[in-house]
């Protein structure tokens, strides 16, 4: 069981996150953030392996795991 | 359940400038990391430079001096020298550290202060809109070298760990990037390193850290990771250049 959870706001849309999850389970919204990006999200939590590539990715440390 | 990723004290928690994807941000997390994990940051002073990073003095959540344009391991000399149970480092990009800086960074390096250098690397001037820099590889089109790199009128990349390898002072000189998860991970463990061999009084240490511009070099973020890993790092070897002597933990 693992969890992870993005800062919305912080997000910049720059989809690195996307590009490492070995789960393929990041994608980005339909929405807009008040900067204007749509931000990454994880829908399909329960395939998370909680390996934090895409924290250790992420620029701007929108994310956040949980094991 | 158990937090096993999040924000880092040494990080203040606040959004940060850089452009979207841009490897800065991944960078300074790094630094911040290593200096929780080896608990200084109460003694910890950052010297920030001119360009992209001259703000970093936001960002790492410690005491911080903005220096000259490449003069940050000289203020970083002084402040060392001054106070020197504090953990002194400088985070520089290139057009910074191997241009205008070359001097101060070489004879800090030459006289080994017991200072820690963050060098990041992207391989342009990225603040002032992409300009060619010392570190630009061999037939790379910048603003100001539109049909790439000539290194007939220009010359070649400067390649800093090489070179400051070849003084005899210096006490951890490594080149890692920040490519994929893994090399991000090898990257932590260097920086670490690096700010040991201070807290341990053992003189010089630089980590440069290969990184990305997706702005300036005209790619999104996900490309320009895999630019870097397909064109710099071939130019840049990755690498522990010195290290004299293994730090006792
Ligand atoms: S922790 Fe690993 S599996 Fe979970 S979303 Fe991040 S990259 Fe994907
Ligand atoms: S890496 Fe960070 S900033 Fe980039 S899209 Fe993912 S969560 Fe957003």
């Amino acid at each position: 069981m693992a969890k992870v959870t993005f800062n919305e706001e912080r997000c910049k849309g720059c989809e690195l996150c996307v590009s490492v999850c070995p789960k393929q389970i990041i994608h980005m919204a339909d929405r807009f953030n008040s900067k204007g990006y749509r931000p990454a999200e994880v829908i399909e939590q329960d395939k998370c392996i909680g390996c934090a590539f895409c924290a250790r990715m992420c620029p701007d440390v929108v994310i956040e795991v949980y094991k | 359940m158990k937090q096993v990723f999040g924000y880092p004290e040494s990080l203040q928690n606040r959004p940060n400038h850089y452009c979207p994807g841009c490897t800065h941000g991944i960078i300074h997390r790094l630094v911040a990391e290593a200096i929780d994990e080896l608990q200084v940051r109460e003694k910890t002073i950052a010297v920030a430079p001119v360009g992209c990073a001259v703000l970093a003095y936001n960002y790492f959540n410690c005491d911080a001096q903005q220096a000259a344009h490449g003069r940050a391991p000289a203020v970083a000399t002084g402040i060392k020298r001054a106070l020197p149970d504090r953990i002194v480092f400088t985070y520089q990009g290139d057009g910074d550290l191997a241009s205008i800086g070359m001097a101060e960074i070489v004879h800090a390096a030459n006289r080994g202060e017991n200072i820690t250098v963050i060098f990041v690397n992207n391989a342009i001037y990225g603040m002032t809109g992409g300009q060619m820099a010392p570190t630009t590889l061999p037939g790379q089109k910048t603003t100001t070298s539109p049909y790439g790199r000539d290194t007939a009128t220009t010359g070649y990349p400067i390649q800093v760990c090489e070179m400051l390898n070849t003084l005899k002072a210096p006490a951890f000189i490594a080149r890692v990037s920040v490519h994929d998860p893994k090399n991000v991970m090898k990257a932590k463990e260097a920086i670490k390193k690096a700010f040991e061999y201070q807290v341990n009084g053992k003189g010089f240490s630089l980590v440069e850290v290969l990184s990305t511009c997706p702005t300036n070099w005209g790619m999104t973020p996900v490309e320009a990771l895999k630019w870097l890993e397909n064109n710099m790092v071939p130019v840049f070897p990755l690498g522990t250049f010195r290290s004299l002597e293994e730090v006792s933990k």
